[in-house]
């Protein structure tokens, strides 16, 4: 795209990826952070995560000042519009993400004052596609690329997938014993946060696609037109 | 809803100098149409051509039709100055006659004798001063020079006179150039009002003003038309390049 007449306009809208990004790669790593405190029962990490959360709301409070900003001085239209409504929604989107990451580093809080249980194996399979499809959004938002938001899109399907296959696992283990009730629903609530760490990077790729398109996202036009698999 | 003014293939020369390439655009009736596009690129010109205000230039040749409710104001039979009691026009500045705000509005019923006596006379400019917002700040000095009025208020003063012959369409050359702010806003609002009774044609250099008070956007360039569409649409989703790059404000 041309660059504007107006250098320190270019400069704002570039201050804009540049905050997502970097709210982007903190979150990613809270996510990592987090899958890691409860795969290890890891308090002090759990804590980290609890800790470093501040930060990624502060981030998002810069992108919501940048854009009001942006929005009241330099009046954009077209791409540029799209551009910030998108980077409010994302920035809003991403500091979700973060506060599932919070929530999974309480769990593992929760779990060290239970009796020892084993790991259900699953959780880190788990976490991984999610943690992809946020790379992948933002990376999308950042080269304008509908084509990568479509294909994060409809990774979610794998995500509910692996989260099924997990939860009837943990069912198994509850049924087993109801002395695991306990420690199966903090792991529970554990594997609905990341599931809905996958619904929020799908949120992501919509926003981007509206960016990039100007048109509402709609799911079952994008189904109707997807690859079969 | 139906074309008002529907111009078709037009082509504008100034001698050798072609202005407008083929230009067809349809103008709703009861909406106002905002022309823009940067200096030179033949919005001013097509606006001139829609109350034949071109004529007066030498040289000026024109091809292509322009239809005011289905008819070509170009046809040889037309009447310009009957035309133009149909389509009024308002310029970039306020421009009232050395008269007082009275003579102002009067004078376009007195040269076509729109009225019976002076009681009808004096309803006309009350009414039209009413229209354009202007009745309440001057009723009690009808007779006092209109320049002693702010720019604002002579900008709605000379709306108050185009109106005054009953047209169908107003045209607008930057109405607001001129103007501060508030008066500026004044207008806009003035506009969106009088698209009840009139069919607008603005051409405007500020892209919020056109966003602001139009239902259809035309962008021109280098004098072809380059895209028009629902004014909404136009700003967040233009369909042309050069469309984004003007309003985007980027290189071209």
């Amino acid at each position: 795209m041309n660059k504007h007449i107006v250098k320190g306009y270019d400069e704002d809208l570039k201050g804009l990826r540049t905050l997502i990004r970097h709210m982007g790669l903190l979150t990613i790593e809270q996510i990592r952070k987090a899958t890691q405190s409860i795969l290890e029962r890891n308090d002090v990490l759990a804590h980290e995560v609890i800790d470093s959360d501040h930060e990624i709301n502060i981030l998002e409070t810069k992108v919501d000042e940048l854009a009001v900003r942006i929005l009241a001085l330099r009046q954009p239209l077209a791409s540029d519009l799209r551009m910030v409504v998108a980077a409010l929604k994302i920035s809003n989107q991403v500091e979700r993400i973060a506060d599932y990451a919070v929530n999974i580093a309480k769990r593992t809080l929760i779990l060290d004052e239970m009796p020892p249980f084993p790991e259900v194996e699953g959780l880190s399979t788990l976490v991984k596609i999610p943690k992809l499809m946020i790379e992948g959004a933002l990376t999308a938002f950042e080269t304008y690329d509908v084509n990568l938001a479509l294909e994060v899109w409809h990774m979610d399907h794998k995500v509910d997938e692996f989260y099924n296959t997990y939860l009837r696992k943990i069912f198994d283990e509850m049924i087993a014993d109801p002395k695991n009730v306990g420690p199966c629903t903090q792991l529970l609530f554990a594997a609905k946060n990341i599931e809905r760490i996958g619904d929020q990077a799908q949120n992501i790729a919509e926003a981007v696609y509206t960016m990039v398109t100007g048109k509402s996202f709609n799911e079952s036009d994008i189904l109707k037109n997807a690859p079969k698999v | 809803m139906p074309l008002k003014i529907d111009v078709r293939d037009l082509n504008l020369f100034y001698g050798d100098k072609q202005a407008l390439f083929n230009v067809s655009l349809g103008f709703p009736e009861f909406q106002t149409t905002a022309l823009m596009g940067p200096s030179g690129c033949g919005k001013s010109s097509l606006l001139r051509c829609l109350n034949r205000l071109n004529d007066i230039i030498p040289n000026v040749h024109i091809q292509g039709k322009v239809l005011l409710d289905k008819e070509d104001i170009y046809a040889p039979s037309v009447d310009v100055v009957e035309l133009r009691t149909h389509v009024g026009m308002v310029f970039q500045k306020p421009n009232p006659f050395p008269r007082s705000i009275y003579e102002n509005v009067a004078y376009g019923p007195r040269i076509h004798t729109l009225f019976k006596d002076k009681t009808e006379l004096d309803e006309i400019v009350e009414k039209n001063l009413g229209r354009a917002g202007l009745w309440n700040e001057v009723k009690d000095r009808l007779h006092q020079p209109a320049t002693r009025l702010s720019g604002g208020q002579q900008q709605r003063l000379c709306i108050a006179r185009a109106i005054a012959v009953n047209p169908e369409v107003i045209l607008m050359d930057e109405p607001c150039s001129a103007l501060d702010p508030i008066a500026t806003a004044r207008i806009e609002e003035l506009i969106d009002e009088l698209r009840e009774r009139f069919t607008i044609v603005i051409v405007t250099h500020n892209l919020q003003q056109a966003a602001r008070v139009s239902q259809q956007t035309a962008f021109f360039h280098s004098g072809h038309l380059v895209e028009a569409g629902e004014t909404g649409a136009l700003f967040t989703m233009p369909q042309d390049e050069r469309t984004q790059g003007y309003i985007t404000g980027r290189y071209g």
